[in-house]
């Protein structure tokens, strides 16, 4: 069981869905949404958002920095 | 499991974009390694606390506009002359922390000249490379750097030895010169190459921050445009065509050449 949990905010009208977050993840916690944003774009979203460690991997390597990344010490 | 909107507070936030990157939305395509390698310095200068003491000069290529997303001065130069125009921007204000921001047709092309008498005379600036073996801009050209084999829209076949020439290694030419300090080769496309890219900057400013002459890192990365392929695929393709001709890693440290390279520049 893992001591942190964590979670992303994807700015998802300035997402380009190039999905370079998508493999730099270490739980696949990301996928592409199936609707698209205002440039047409399938934009990133957390699919798998228990998984998330807040890591921040996928946010370093995003190209247009528009991931934001918070993560919790779990209590117990 | 806690709820997501538990964890998603300010006082959780570990990770966000730097506020020396501007809200402009990248003019680069999808996926493209130029916003990254920009996030990268843009969060030294920030961490260095040289927001206002940093001048950077932006080329021609599609980091034209990096003076849009970069939040300090800048200036654009003409194509290649950047590191002339920092030159005299140092020169004339030497306390400043001055930059050039170049790709391979602007650094290792048409400011080849630039590119040398800079390093050979040893200017106390920094110069960042972005090598993605192609013009972008203009529509994927083959660039001096463009690997042997590989298709350009002017190159279409492939790029043939015998009469387009070999691909220019600019970065191990220029640590031979004795005014580069700190030469290096990166890369910014997975988290562990975007870390040891951010440690290149943050010893690139030091070295300059000492005067001890040119702190040069050049990125190997993608033009997925350029080339022709998916972001993802792009990154996979530069590690298995570009990383075997452009290996990663310090090649010139505390003006010194690193041991593998003195014997590769003699074969
Ligand atoms: C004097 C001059 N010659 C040619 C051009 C056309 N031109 C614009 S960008 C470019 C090449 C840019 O390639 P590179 O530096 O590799 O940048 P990239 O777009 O790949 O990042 C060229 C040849 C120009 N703008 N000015
Ligand atoms: S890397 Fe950034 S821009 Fe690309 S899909 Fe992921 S969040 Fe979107
Ligand atoms: S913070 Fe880490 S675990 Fe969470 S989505 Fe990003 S890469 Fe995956
Ligand atoms: S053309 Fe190539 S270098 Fe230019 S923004 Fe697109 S992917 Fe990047
Ligand atoms: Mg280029």
């Amino acid at each position: 069981m893992a001591k942190v949990q964590g979670a992303i905010v994807v700015d998802t009208d300035r997402c380009k869905g190039c999905e370079v977050c998508i493999p730099a993840c270490p739980t696949e916690v990301i996928g592409l949404a199936n609707e698209v944003n205002g440039k047409g774009y399938h934009y990133a979203y957390m699919a798998n958002p228990d998984a998330c460690i807040g890591c921040a991997n996928c946010a370093i390597v995003c190209p247009d920095g528009v991931i934001s990344v918070y993560k919790v010490k779990k209590v117990a | 499991m806690m709820d997501i909107k538990d964890i998603v507070k300010e006082e959780n936030l570990v990770y966000t974009k730097t506020k020396l990157m501007t809200d402009n939305i990248l003019s680069y395509c999808p996926g493209c390694g130029h916003g990254t390698a920009h996030r990268i310095v843009m969060e030294v200068i920030d961490e260095l606390g040289l927001q206002s003491q940093t001048v950077g000069i932006a080329p021609v290529g599609c980091s034209v506009l990096a003076y849009d997303f970069m939040n300090i001065d800048m200036i654009q130069a003409a194509h290649g002359r950047a590191p002339a125009v920092a030159t005299g921007v140092k020169r004339t204000m030497p306390d400043k922390y001055v930059f050039t921001y170049q790709g391979d047709g602007d650094l290792a092309a048409i400011g080849t000249a630039e590119t040398i008498h800079v390093c050979n005379r040893g200017e106390n600036i920094t110069m960042i490379f972005i090598n993605n073996g192609i013009y972008g801009m203009t529509g994927g050209q083959m660039a001096p750097t463009t690997l042997e084999g590989m298709k350009t829209s002017t190159s279409p076949y492939g790029r043939d030895l015998k009469s387009m020439g070999n691909p220019l290694k600019i970065t191990e030419l220029i640590a031979q010169l004795p005014g580069t300090y700190y030469v290096t080769r990166q890369a910014v496309h997975t988290p562990a190459a975007v870390r040891k890219t951010k440690k290149a900057v943050f010893k690139a400013f030091e070295v300059q921050k000492e005067k001890k002459g040119i702190s040069f890192i050049e990125i190997v990365s993608n033009c997925n445009s350029g080339w022709k392929m998916s972001p993802v695929k792009s990154n996979e393709w530069m590690v298995e065509h570009m990383f075997p001709f452009y290996p990663m890693g310090d090649i010139k440290v505390d003006g010194e050449l690193v041991k593998s390279n003195k014997a590769e520049v003699k074969s």
